[in-house]
């Protein structure tokens, strides 16, 4: 019998001023829970677990939670996360970004991050917008979409986050949406058990901002355009490439064996004292 | 567990499946419930609906076949199933502290 509330509310803190502050409906608490049942999963205790958050709405969900965690500086969440890894290596390091905080303002964090291949989990909220600041347009806003900064469309194209991520060279990369919460699950859980740079892109919604001002409707329509616009990474390699245009491709994109950074640098520390 | 729940907790389950796990009740916790729609609306036996205030409340709690669809979506973790196996652990439930 699967238990999904009750489950949760084991790694809340209580002292902490409930219900969140997110807006209802918001796809934030859905991954959060998804999160939760991930971690517990795995089987790791709340000691072994470090979140580290940036700045935007998603930067708020590490203080809801009874893990070590860390809320830092706008875009600077793997900075820091590469610290802490590298500071003690037996942790498992999880960061929560947006699509703003990774792409735009902590863009090279990340592709130098996927790069490095340091063992770190990033799970990158992306819902097309900065929710928190306004409904100002980010690097992830599609063109064509509308936002505050954007009256008229936005006139760039929208960066991939998980093919970026692929491209720079992470060794797990995966991308769900809320809608899919027990796919996410798993998605999650797989990221961190990965030896390696381990990216999730979760797709979720901003109906308070990107959905108002796009005519998206309610958090329930835009869950139901993530129903509907979502494809799995296998169906969609059968599809052509105009059938793919708007949708979410999902599932594993890349799951490979790259040599980790920690274990490279001891391999060099170990050398560098003549032990080897 | 810190919060304190207000149950709505009705009459028990008229379902008559063998194989149906036995809903007692649904816990909606009305102090962290926002009245987003997520669980009526993605509810495939329709089971929930919304109060006045939008807040959800089970309706046809006896159509209600414990898929959990709703406790996997809440994003305000307000929406608890409450089954015979988890009230009653010694029918093979799970006891929760």
């Amino acid at each position: 019998m699967p238990e999904y509330t009750r489950l949760i509310y084991n790694y809340l803190r209580h002292d902490k001023k409930f219900p969140h502050v997110w807006c209802p409906g918001c796809g934030n608490g859905i991954l959060l829970g998804s999160l939760i049942r991930a971690i517990h999963q795995t089987g790791l205790t709340k000691d072994e677990i470090v979140l580290v958050s940036g700045i935007g709405c998603c930067g708020r969900l590490p203080v809801y939670v009874d893990f070590n965690t860390l809320h830092t500086t706008h875009g600077r969440a793997l900075t820091f996360a590469t610290g802490i890894k590298l500071a003690n290596p037996s942790l498992k390091v999880i960061t929560i970004m947006g699509d703003g905080d990774s792409m735009a303002i902590g863009g090279n964090h990340f592709i130098h991050a996927a790069r490095r291949n340091i063992d770190v989990t990033a799970i990158i909220l992306n819902n097309s917008i900065y929710g928190m600041t306004g409904g100002q347009y980010s690097p992830t806003t599609p063109y064509g979409m509308r936002a505050s900064t954007a009256v008229y469309n936005s006139i760039e194209q929208a960066f991939q986050i998980s093919e970026l991520a692929v491209t720079a060279g992470a060794s797990f990369v995966g991308r769900q949406t809320v809608y899919n919460a027990r796919l996410l699950d798993g998605l999650i859980e797989k990221a961190i058990l990965k030896k390696g740079f381990s990216v999730v892109e979760v797709v979720t919604h901003c109906h308070t901002q990107y959905g108002r001002q796009n005519k998206m409707g309610s958090a329930v329509d835009m869950l139901k355009w993530q129903r509907d616009n979502a494809v799995p990474v296998e169906k969609a390699a059968k599809m052509s490439p105009e059938a793919l245009e708007g949708k979410i491709i999902t599932g594993i994109l890349v799951d490979k064996e790259l040599p980790v950074y920690e274990e490279e640098y001891n391999k060099v520390r170990a050398k560098a004292k003549g032990l080897s | 567990m810190v919060k304190e729940s207000s149950k709505t907790k009705q009459s028990k389950s008229a379902a008559s499946s063998k194989k149906r796990r036995k809903v007692v009740a649904i816990d909606v916790f009305k102090a962290w419930c926002k009245g987003c729609g997520i669980c009526v609306a993605f509810c495939p036996q329709e089971v929930l609906a919304q109060d006045e205030q939008g807040q959800a409340y089970p309706k046809k709690l006896e159509a209600c076949i414990a898929c959990m669809q709703c406790e996997l979506r809440c994003p305000d973790f307000a929406i608890t199933i409450l089954t015979e196996e988890r009230l009653n652990p010694a029918a093979g439930g799970v006891s929760h502290g």
